[in-house]
C-alpha cells in the first residue's frame, strides 16, 4: 500500500512509506510537523499552501507527496539562516505585510520564487507574480512593500 | 479534502506507460502536472483506480523547430516552460501569450500543454489558441501513433479524440514569423479559468488582414473557431467600421454557457466586447 519516498525539506532527507494519495501539503505539516505551510482553500486558488520544489514555486495541496520523490523542497522553516529572518521575512515583518498571518507563509514562499527569477521587480511583477496568493485581510498594498524591501536587501 | 485511493505506478518510458494502462484492473489514468486531474479527483469527480505517473518520462520534455519547419512542443512542457521560451515567442507567440495567463505562477510551473489539452476544460487557455495556430497533436496508444489536427481533437467539454490508453506526445505548430497575435482573457477571480479567451492570430500588411483566425474558449461548451467573425476581417482593412463588424458577427447562433457567475447574455456581451478591444489593439498604430 504504502509507496517509498525520498524527499530533502530544508536540506534535510527524509526517508518515508506514504500513502500514494497523501497530498504533500499533509505530508509536510502532518508526517514531518513542518506546520508552516497552511491547507487555505484546498481547492489550488488561494495558496497558503505554496512551497518551492526543485526551485520553483508550486500549490502543495495539488501535488500528492508520491509526486516529490526525489524532490528538493525548501519551507518557509527554512528561510532562517543562524537565527536571522530572510529579508523576506523581514519584509513583512518591517513593512506590517500580514494581519492575521494566515497567507504569509505562502506569499512569502511565492515572494521567494520571484525574486529568484527577477531580482529587481517592478510593482506589476510583483502583484501579477502574487496573483495566486489570496490575503482577506490586507488589501495587498504592505505585502508588495514587503517584497520591494526584501529585493532592496537582497541585492545591497 | 484527498482523493478516493488507486494504485499509484511510474512510467519511464511511453511504452511502460502504455502497458501499465493496459494492465490496469479498472480505470486508469495518466497522471503529468496533475493541476486538472489532482483537483477533480480530490472533488471524486475523478476516480481512477491506477494513476500512471509519466513526469518522468524525459523525452515528452522538448520546445524545438523540428525539420518540417514547425515548432515541436513535447506534451511534458510546462506552461511556464512555453511562456519563456524564445523558440515559440519567434514562430508561435499566441501559444506564449496564452501561457502566460494560465490561472498563477504556482500552476503555470505544474500544469503542462499536454495536461491541459487532454482535460479540454472550457474554461483553459490553450485550446483557443491551438485551434487559432491549427496546431497538430500527436497521440501514442496501444494500437500506434495519430497525428489529429487540433479540431479534430478538441470534441466537447471534457471530451477528445484521445482513445483509451492513448497520451499526448507532441503538440506542432506551424511557423508565423510575422504575424500578429494576441490572446485577451476574462478571468474568473478565483478560479482564474477563463469566462471568455480568445485567441487573434493575423497575417496583416499595415491594416490590410490577409488572413485572420479568430477562436474562443470560456464562452461555449467547447472552444471554436468564429468564422463569421473571421469573414468580416479577411482580405480587407481593418478599420473602425470592419471591426465593430467583426465583434458584431461573433458568437451568433453559439450555445453560450450560464452559470452562476456569468449567465450567457453577459458572457455573450464580454465576448463581443473584448474582440473589439482586441481587434483595437492588434491594428492599432
Amino acid at each position: 500500500m504504502g509507496v517509498p519516498i525520498k524527499v530533502t525539506v530544508n536540506s534535510r532527507q527524509y526517508e518515508a512509506e506514504v500513502d500514494p494519495r497523501m497530498l504533500l501539503v499533509h505530508f509536510l505539516r502532518d508526517v514531518l510537523d513542518l506546520t508552516g505551510t497552511h491547507v487555505g482553500c484546498d481547492t489550488s486558488s488561494c495558496g497558503a499552501c505554496t512551497v518551492i520544489l526543485n526551485g520553483k514555486a508550486v500549490k502543495s495541496c495539488t501535488l500528492l507527496a508520491v509526486q516529490a520523490d526525489g524532490a528538493e523542497i525548501l519551507t518557509v522553516e527554512g528561510l532562517e539562516q543562524n537565527g536571522k529572518l530572510h529579508p523576506i521575512q523581514e519584509g513583512f515583518r518591517e513593512e506590517h505585510g500580514l494581519q492575521c498571518g494566515f497567507c504569509t507563509p505562502g506569499m512569502i514562499m511565492t515572494a521567494y520564487d520571484l525574486l529568484q527569477r527577477n531580482p529587481n521587480p517592478s510593482e506589476a511583477e510583483i502583484r501579477h507574480a502574487l496573483e495566486g496568493n489570496f490575503c482577506r485581510c490586507t488589501g495587498y498594498q504592505n505585502i508588495v512593500k514587503a517584497v520591494q524591501y526584501a529585493a532592496a536587501k537582497m541585492s545591497s | 479534502m484527498f482523493p478516493a485511493s488507486f494504485d499509484y505506478r511510474v512510467a519511464e518510458s511511453i511504452d511502460e506507460a502504455i502497458s501499465l494502462y493496459q494492465s490496469a484492473d479498472g480505470e486508469a489514468r495518466y497522471l503529468a502536472g496533475g493541476h486538472s486531474l489532482i483537483p477533480a479527483m480530490k472533488l471524486r469527480l475523478a476516480r481512477p483506480s491506477r494513476l500512471i505517473d509519466i513526469r518522468p518520462i524525459e523525452q515528452l520534455r522538448y520546445i524545438r523547430v523540428g525539420d518540417d519547419g514547425a515548432v515541436h512542443i513535447g506534451s511534458l512542457t510546462t506552461h511556464a516552460e512555453i511562456a519563456a521560451s524564445d523558440v515559440i515567442a519567434q514562430h508561435a507567440p499566441l501559444l506564449a501569450q496564452a501561457a502566460k495567463v494560465i490561472g498563477d505562477v504556482q500552476v503555470r510551473n505544474m500544469g503542462t500543454i499536454g495536461g491541459s489539452l487532454a482535460h479540454n476544460d472550457p474554461g483553459a487557455d490553450y485550446p483557443a489558441a491551438v485551434l487559432a495556430l491549427e496546431a497538430t497533436i500527436t497521440v501514442q496508444g496501444p494500437n500506434g501513433t495519430r497525428h489529429i489536427a487540433a479540431t479534430d481533437f478538441l470534441k466537447d467539454m471534457y471530451e477528445t479524440a484521445l482513445e483509451p490508453g492513448e497520451i499526448i506526445v507532441d503538440v506542432a505548430i506551424p511557423s508565423y514569423s510575422g504575424w500578429k497575435s494576441t490572446y485577451v482573457k476574462f478571468f474568473h477571480p478565483a478560479s482564474r479559468y477563463a469566462v471568455v479567451g480568445i485567441a487573434i492570430l493575423a497575417n496583416a500588411d499595415g491594416n490590410q488582414v490577409q488572413d485572420i483566425r479568430i477562436a474562443y474558449n470560456g464562452v461555449a461548451s467547447c472552444a471554436f473557431r468564429d468564422t463569421a467573425a473571421e469573414n468580416a476581417l479577411k482580405g480587407k482593412a481593418a478599420t473602425d467600421a470592419t471591426i465593430a463588424e467583426a465583434a458584431n458577427a461573433a458568437l451568433n447562433g453559439v450555445d453560450v454557457l450560464s452559470d452562476h457567475f456569468a449567465s450567457a447574455e453577459f458572457r455573450k456581451h464580454i465576448g463581443r466586447v473584448y474582440l473589439k478591444r482586441a481587434l483595437q489593439g492588434l491594428f492599432a498604430g
